[in-house]
Formats: C-alpha cells, sequence, structure tokens
C-alpha cells in the first residue's frame, strides 16, 4: 500500500486518481484505491493506493510506502508506515528523524527537481505528477497507459498544460529512484554476516565522506544538480573537523579558491556537473601546469548543454581526460557503486597528494540519489591525515626538479634564500618563466611521466567470471549493478561471458592486453553515444589504447539506467 | 627576564635585496617599476616574517609582479586571482596575503570576483595598477579607458561609459578603498601600509602609465607634468571648524560623491569600514561547530557520523 500525504493544493489526489483509473483499466487488475481528503481546503491531504500484484510490497493495513511532501505529512503519517516499510520524502521540505532505524529513508528533493524540470514558474504545481512518475518507475507501471491517462486528463485545456505535466511525469520516471528501491528490497538482515555492521547511504553522501576520510578539509562550488548535495554535505560537516567549504559567486571562483586552499597546503575539493565542469576547465589545465593537487567531482548528468538534468548519463569521459587546451595529464576515476563512491574519495586524495595532479571523480546522477547498504570501513585503518606540512625541505629543493615528482613547499614554509612562484607559464625547474623549446618539452615530459609512474601501480582489475571465454563485458562507473546481473545471468544460462569494471580510466591499468587475448569479444557496455565512428567514449580510448579490432561498443542514450534485458539483448545482436 | 633565557636568535632581516628576485620584464619608465619599488619600501619598513608573505596574480603586464618580489607566489589564470587569494586567505590566517593585477585583470575578466570578493570581506590587500589599457596584448581598450581614445579595438576612439573603480569597490561592499598614483613613492606606501594593517578587503587603485601604449595618461594629476594631485584631506576629529570640510572616510555617500569627481579625481583613502571578515565569521562558526562536539578527532567524529546512518 502507498500512502501519499501533502497538501491538497499539491494534487496529490490527481496524481492518485492517475493510479486509480490506471488500475481501473489494467488488464492485470493492479490495485485498488482510497482516498482520505481533507476537510479543510488547502490543508493536509493524503491519498492512499494498495496494489493488488504483491509482487513487491505485500498488503495490509499499514502502509508499506509512505510519500510525504511536507514535516506534517512525515510527523503525522510516519505512524501508519510498517516496520520494514519505505519512506520517500521531499527532501526539501522534510527532515525524518534518521535514528528512527525501523524505516528506510530515501530523501529526493521533489519540489527542487519538479522546479528544475518544469522553471521556476512551476513552483509546487506539478510536483505531484512528478511523483507519479517516480511511483510509476518504482512499480514499474504500465508508461504508456499513463501517459495516455495524463493526456487525456488535460485533453480541451493548451498544449502547454498537457505538456508541463508530461514533462514532470518524464522527469519522475526518469529519476533514478528504481535502483534505491529494488537494491532496498534485496537487503536481509540475514545478509549482515561478518563483524561490521552495515551503513547505508546514498553515492554523493558516501563521496563526501570519502573525502573527510581521505584528509579532504577545504573545498569550493558552486550548486547545480546533481552534485548540490555533496557540497551541502561538506559545508555542514568540513567545520566539525576544522575545515571549510565555500560557495561561491561561479564555478570559475569555485575552482580558483579551490586552487587557494590546494596552493596553501590544503588539498581541497571542487565539483559540479558537466556545465560547471566546462567553465572550470581553463583553471584545472593551471592545475596541471602548476603541479597543484586537486580532487574534481564530476556527478554527470545528461548533456550538452543544461541537457538533461535530472537524467543519468556518462558523456563526460573525454572531457574528464581531455578537457581544455595543451596537453594537460590529470587522473581520471570512476566509483562503481556507493560503496566504492566512498573508496574512490579516498584513492583521489591519496594520489592528488603523491603526485602532485588535478584528479577527476566521475559519478553520475544514478550513483548520487541511489541508496546503498554496505560494510562499515574501518575508518582508522583508512582514514589519511589532512595534517599541513610546512617543514622546510631539503636544501636541494627546488619546485619542478625535472628528475623528481613536484613537492610544492606551501606559503608559511621558511626557505633558505630563494622563495619559489608556482605558475601556469611554462617554467624552468625554479618556476621561472621560459619561451625554451627545450624546456617545455622536458616539462612536459616530466608532467606526462609521473602519470605513467602512477599508471605502475594500479593494479589489473579482477576479471568477474572466467579468465577466458566468448565475450568479455567491460564498463565503468554505475553501470556495474546491471553488467554483472546480466554476467550472472548469462552465465547461470550456460553462456561463455565475463565482466571488467574499471575504476582507472587515466592512466588506465595494467594487463589489460593479457585479459583481452583471452575472448574473442570485448564489448564496452556505457550510457554515451556511439559518436561518428560507431563507439561510445571508452570504447574510443581502448580502441586506441590498445589497437585491438575486437573491441566493440554498447551504448545508450535514453537518459536511464542500462536495464540487464538491455545489456543481453545488445550483446547478442552484435554477434 | 630570567638568566637562563636564551636570546632569541635576530631574525633575518628583510632587506631590499632578500626580496628582489628576477629582474622586471616591464617596458623601461613603465609605472608598474614604481610600485614595486614601494612594495620593497613597505616590507622592509614593516619587517613581516619573510615566508609569510604571498604575492599573487592573475594575467597582465602588472600581473608579473610575484616574479619580481622574492617571497611564496603564484601566477594564476587572467582574472581569477581574487578567488585563488582568497581560498589562500581563508584557509591561512598566518600570512599575509597580497595579490597585484590590472585594470583588465580585475575590471573586466575578473570583475564579478571582485565583487564577490569585496562583498564577502575577505582579509587580503590587493593593488590594482591601473593603466586604462590592455598592455600585455599591446592596447586594446580596457574597462577603463576613457571615451575617445584610440586602441587597436577602437581605432576611432572608446565610446563605451568606463568603469569607476572607486564606485564599483564603494557599491560592492569593499571595506578599505584607496585611489594613488604611481609617480608618488610615499603616497602609495602610506596607502599599502594602511591597506595591510586594515582587516578585510582592502584594495588600492594605482594609477600606473603604461608608457608604451598610453603615455602621458595619468599627467593631469603629477604636478613635475603640470598636473594637480588633488589629495583627500581626512576628518581629525579635532572639533575645529575646518574639520567640517574634510573627508569622513567611514561614510559611504560622501565617498561616492569624490569618487564621481571628473578625471584625474581624488587620491587617497575613500572608504573604511570594519564590518566584520569572512575570516572572522568562519571561523566563528568552526570553533562553535568544534565545541559542540567536544573538540572530537578526526576518526570519532566520522565514526559518529557513520554509527547514525547504521
Ligand atoms: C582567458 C584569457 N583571455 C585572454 C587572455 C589574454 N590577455 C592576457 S593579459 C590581458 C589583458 C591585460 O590587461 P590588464 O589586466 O589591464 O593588464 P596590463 O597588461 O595592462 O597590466 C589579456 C586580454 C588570457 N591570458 N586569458
Ligand atoms: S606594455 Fe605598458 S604596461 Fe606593459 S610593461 Fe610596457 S609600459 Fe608597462
Ligand atoms: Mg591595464
Amino acid at each position: 500500500m502507498i500512502r501519499l500525504a501533502g497538501n491538497s493544493q499539491d494534487g496529490i489526489q490527481s496524481a492518485g486518481a492517475f493510479l486509480a483509473r490506471l488500475a481501473g483499466r489494467s488488464a492485470q487488475e493492479v490495485m485498488t484505491y482510497m482516498t482520505i481528503p481533507s476537510t479543510i481546503s488547502g490543508g493536509p491531504s493524503i491519498f492512499q493506493v494498495r496494489i493488488g500484484s504483491g509482487e513487491v510490497l505485500s498488503s495490509g493495513d499499514e502502509a508499506d510506502f509512505l510519500v510525504a511532501f511536507y514535516q506534517h505529512s512525515y510527523q503525522d503519517h510516519i505512524g501508519f508506515l510498517k516496520e520494514g516499510g519505505v519512506l520517500l520524502y521531499d527532501s526539501d521540505n522534510v527532515q525524518p528523524n534518521l535514528d528512527d532505524k525501523r524505516f528506510v529513508y530515501v530523501g529526493i528533493p521533489i519540489t527542487g527537481l519538479t522546479v528544475e524540470a518544469l522553471g521556476g514558474t512551476a513552483k509546487d504545481k506539478g510536483k505531484n505528477i512528478f511523483v507519479l512518475g517516480l511511483i510509476a518507475k518504482v512499480f514499474d507501471l504500465d508508461t504508456e497507459k499513463l501517459t495516455n491517462l495524463i493526456r487525456e486528463r488535460f485533453a480541451g485545456k493548451s498544449d502547454d498544460i498537457a505538456n508541463t505535466a508530461l514533462m514532470a511525469f518524464q522527469a519522475g520516471y526518469a529519476y533514478p529512484v528504481g535502483n534505491v528501491l529494488t537494491k532496498l528490497y534485496q537487503f536481509e538482515p540475514a545478509e549482515k554476516t561478518g563483524d561490521r555492521a552495515q551503513v547505508t547511504m546514498d553515492g554523493n553522501q558516501a563521496l563526501a565522506y570519502g573525502l573527510i576520510a581521505g584528509g579532504v578539509r577545504y573545498g569550493a562550488g558552486y550548486p547545480i544538480t546533481p552534485w548540490s548535495s555533496v557540497m551541502e554535505i561538506l559545508r555542514s560537516e568540513l567545520p566539525k573537523y576544522g575545515g571549510l567549504f565555500v560557495q561561491c559567486e561561479d564555478e570559475l571562483g569555485a575552482v580558483s579558491m579551490a586552487l587557494g586552499f590546494s596552493y596553501s597546503g590544503h588539498l581541497a575539493i571542487t565539483g559540479s556537473a558537466g556545465p560547471g565542469i566546462s567553465l572550470k576547465t581553463e583553471a584545472i589545465g593551471w592545475a596541471s601546469m602548476a603541479e597543484i593537487p586537486l580532487i574534481i567531482v564530476n556527478v554527470q548528468r545528461g548533456g550538452p548543454s543544461t541537457g538533461l538534468p535530472t537524467n543519468v548519463e556518462q558523456s563526460d569521459l573525454y572531457q574528464a581526460i581531455f578537457g581544455g587546451h595543451g596537453d594537460s595529464p590529470r587522473v581520471v576515476l570512476a566509483p562503481a557503486t556507493v560503496e566504492d563512491c566512498f573508496y574512490t574519495a579516498i584513492e583521489a586524495a591519496r594520489l592528488a597528494r603523491k603526485y602532485s595532479t588535478p584528479v577527476f571523480i566521475l559519478s553520475d546522477s544514478s550513483l548520487a540519489t541511489r541508496i546503498e547498504a554496505f560494510h562499515e570501513p574501518n575508518l582508522r585503518e583508512v582514514m589519511l591525515d589532512a595534517k599541513l606540512d610546512l617543514t622546510p625541505p631539503s636544501a636541494s629543493f627546488k619546485p619542478y626538479p625535472l628528475d623528481h615528482v613536484t613537492r610544492h613547499a606551501p606559503p608559511g614554509t621558511k626557505l633558505g634564500e630563494k622563495y619559489p612562484v608556482v605558475t601556469g607559464l611554462e617554467h624552468d625547474e625554479w618556476g621561472h618563466p621560459t619561451g625554451s623549446p627545450k624546456l617545455h618539452m622536458s616539462m612536459t615530459a616530466k608532467r606526462r611521466r609521473k602519470l605513467q609512474l602512477l599508471g605502475e601501480e594500479i593494479p589489473t582489475p579482477k576479471i568477474y567470471g572466467e579468465r577466458k571465454g566468448d565475450v568479455l563485458l567491460i564498463g565503468w562507473g554505475s553501470t556495474y549493478g546491471p553488467i554483472h546481473e546480466a554476467v550472472k545471468l548469462a552465465r547461470e544460462k550456460g553462456d561463455s561471458i565475463s565482466a571488467l569494471h574499471l575504476r582507472h580510466l587515466n592512466p588506465l591499468p595494467n594487463g589489460l592486453e593479457q585479459i583481452f587475448a583471452g575472448f574473442q569479444r570485448i564489448v564496452v557496455v556505457e550510457m554515451n553515444d556511439e559518436g561518428l565512428y560507431g563507439y561510445g567514449q571508452l570504447a574510443t580510448i581502448l580502441r586506441a589504447r590498445y589497437c585491438d579490432p575486437k573491441i566493440s561498443s554498447l551504448t545508450k542514450t535514453d537518459g536511464l539506467t542500462f536495464r540487464v534485458k538491455e545489456i543481453l539483448d545488445g550483446v547478442l545482436t552484435q554477434k | 627576564m630570567s638568566t637562563e633565557t636564551l636570546p632569541s636568535p635576530a631574525p633575518d632581516k628583510l632587506t631590499k635585496k632578500a626580496l628582489t628576485a628576477d629582474h622586471p620584464t616591464w617596458c623601461p619608465g613603465c609605472g608598474d617599476f614604481a610600485v614595486l619599488a614601494a612594495f620593497y619600501k613597505m616590507l622592509e619598513k614593516r619587517q613581516l616574517p619573510h615566508e609569510n608573505i604571498v604575492t599573487l596574480a592573475g594575467i597582465g603586464c602588472s600581473s608579473r609582479f610575484p616574479y619580481f618580489v622574492n617571497t611564496h607566489g603564484a601566477h594564476f589564470i587572467h582574472g581569477r586571482a581574487v578567488p585563488l587569494a582568497s581560498g589562500v586567505s581563508l584557509s591561512r590566517p598566518d600570512l599575509h596575503v597580497f595579490l597585484f593585477g590590472g585594470d583588465g585583470d580585475g575590471f573586466s575578466i575578473g570583475g564579478n570576483h571582485l565583487e564577490h570578493g569585496a562583498r564577502k570581506n575577505i582579509n587580503l590587500t590587493y593593488v590594482i595598477m591601473d593603466n586604462f589599457v590592455y598592455g600585455l596584448t599591446k592596447k586594446q581598450t580596457s574597462p577603463t579607458s576613457p571615451i575617445g581614445y584610440k586602441s587597436k579595438t577602437d581605432p576611432t576612439g572608446a565610446i563605451d561609459q568606463p568603469v569607476n573603480p572607486m564606485k564599483k569597490l564603494i557599491s560592492a561592499g569593499a571595506t578599505f578603498i584607496a585611489r594613488t598614483h604611481s609617480t608618488q613613492i610615499n603616497h602609495m606606501i602610506t596607502m599599502m601600509e594602511r591597506a595591510m594593517d586594515h582587516p578585510g578587503f582592502s584594495v588600492i587603485e594605482v594609477l600606473s602609465e603604461c608608457v608604451e601604449f598610453y603615455p602621458g595618461a595619468f599627467d593631469a594629476a603629477n604636478p613635475r607634468k603640470g598636473g594637480a594631485l588633488k589629495l583627500i584631506e581626512e576628518k581629525k576629529y579635532d572639533n575645529t571648524p575646518e574639520d567640517d570640510a574634510r573627508h569622513d572616510i567611514t561614510d559611504e555617500l560622501a565617498a561616492y560623491k569624490l569618487a564621481n569627481d571628473p578625471f584625474p579625481g581624488w587620491f587617497g583613502v575613500f572608504y573604511q569600514n570594519d564590518r566584520p571578515t569572512k575570516n572572522a565569521l568562519e571561523k566563528k562558526w568552526i570553533d562553535t561547530t568544534r565545541a559542540k562536539f567536544g573538540g572530537a578527532g578526526d576518526v570519532d567524529m566520522l565514526q559518529k557520523t557513520f554509527d547514525r546512518m547504521k
């Protein structure tokens, strides 16, 4: 049973009515409904729907699923939620008591996302239809019938109104909430093996806390979906650790301020989604040239331009690796799961410091908002030191030695006679500007070589399945789940298929050639376009790197996460 | 003093020699040389700990400044030096943050950052060498070029209304605003000292002649070239009738009126205000947050957060 709780002017009734009418029309008799409308016009209101199929949720007097639009909706109705039930709440308006462990919490900025999808004039209107889209996704409802119902409902009104409603529905449906809940329903208490407890959070939280664990204490950003919650968390959390996150006037300011923190000896983080990363690009090039450590988080969404703000896509890989002018090598990492967001952030911090380099973390909107449970990390073991180091370096100190990885002496460090200027101009070992062709050659090579050195320490990723076979699926980022499920299913059916997931995208890990040699076909699965020549972004890079004609590409650009079936069908039809 | 106490070693004296780095690459006669000389003199006079001085800049002829000063420094990208310097200032209260740049760097490409650095009142000192032209890129119109100035991008004379730096800074909320002239070494030193001593976003506009692309631009305020340097007389609060006519530097409106005077205008401190800095406000927030959690160590703090997510 689903209970929607909000105010009557939010149109909860009409959302519920759509569900009810869908039930009425549906051949497979899916649901019945009941409403408890409010007596006070404009006051609190609820709408309750019971799903008949019982596949995912069992019926009963208590709600399995509560949607709370406001704090009062949450307070008044949480008592009706079954133990183990799901509270889906508008995180823009509701702050639930997360300490109450009886329920599963799924916070979604419904108000913000609706405004983002429809434009500011939408205000509170459209939230109901957005939620309808969310529910349709969660319960796998017949979207064709639902969109027809919406069209019918607004027939006779202006096209604008119907289109707006459809846009709200699509935005809700596109929101990656499906993952959240399918995952959650798989959590069984019996799974709690081992001595470490499980922690539950979304990908942006895991990323933010991973950065804190990595000793990152300073950062700067500018809001954009789906990155904002990383900066919101860091803004509140970092002061607890004596650090600071600043909201800047724009992304140009944010990346510059983060570089100011890093230059001062405090490894810093900045982040955004595609549009903001585009703005940061010039300064990231400076970080490459001046060899300043920096972590840049890109929570990817559909692009280019404002694109699909609330949909998922993996189309910023080229931008992460190559974005900007000149030869500006940087590290690019991509977490595969929520848990991996935590550990990837720690690795990013370690690498940025060790190699004095910018490091990209490529997450995406599906990872950002998906909630997963994972074994609580052993913080004492994994946390990195955040201390500012002003120890005077040895007498042979130079900021840009040709034969060593750069290790800057931050301001405040007492030096002998000469003080260094870090710079974006090509320079000699002391940082003096130079136009010397020889120095530009050797410094360019120095900046490249340190990433080659870094590449040597990247372990060969583990293969899921056999080491030899017909097909090897390669993925990166949030497609980990569906790819592995697809491989599992196909293997159960007897297919010879394995999977490899890459966290390190630049530089690539060692030993991939040997792995590729064991397979007839290598299919790179990614959520971006096949490009002018028929290959997605990672596929193109792998083909350039390994010159292996066996490498092919399976891509899609519908703004939705891969379904297992899509992967299996896609791999099959390519044969 | 107890006899056991060893005399602390005399700190290294900050001499002009210790402060001198690369020989400036500016054209002979460029006004920026004098700004550099004034900066050396000010530092020699004040004897700050050498390692705690930071010299930062964006891009432009004037922005080459850090290479010519032997202190920790960074040469950043065009227009973004204010947020860079803000990051240094906010995370390192032990440092003296000095920022140098030109009119294009500060008022055009970096105009928005200037506004927000001022609004947030970040503790740093920013010296803008205003030559009314783009020097490094060789004579294009700058945001301060006067109407009629003939440049490569306005061959028949500039037509756009120039920025009035003083007005821009007052309305943005900068808390120390002064104007000086690169032929007036002592005046520059005084302005730099007062700016440095001011806790907050302190900005000095120095009219600094580009001998190459706008020669004679500031002669009107140079007594040696037949001009007149109109110095702002600040209130002394001495209860004399003359004091009524003097400028109250805490009066925003009066400062705005001074800034309205036609070129070459007034020189001296236009405005000063002791609004709390972002540095102080953030520190207060950090301190109260830390106190609320009993100053727990990093591991315990994160563990507590994770315990809530179980
Ligand atoms: C993003 C970017 N755009 C343009 C330039 C080219 N550029 C370098 S300095 C400059 C203007 C410099 O003028 P100003 O800031 O007044 O300094 P001045 O040289 O006059 O001291 C320009 C346009 C650049 N370096 N970077
Ligand atoms: S071009 Fe103008 S501003 Fe640049 S160094 Fe020469 S005189 Fe100075
Ligand atoms: Mg200029």
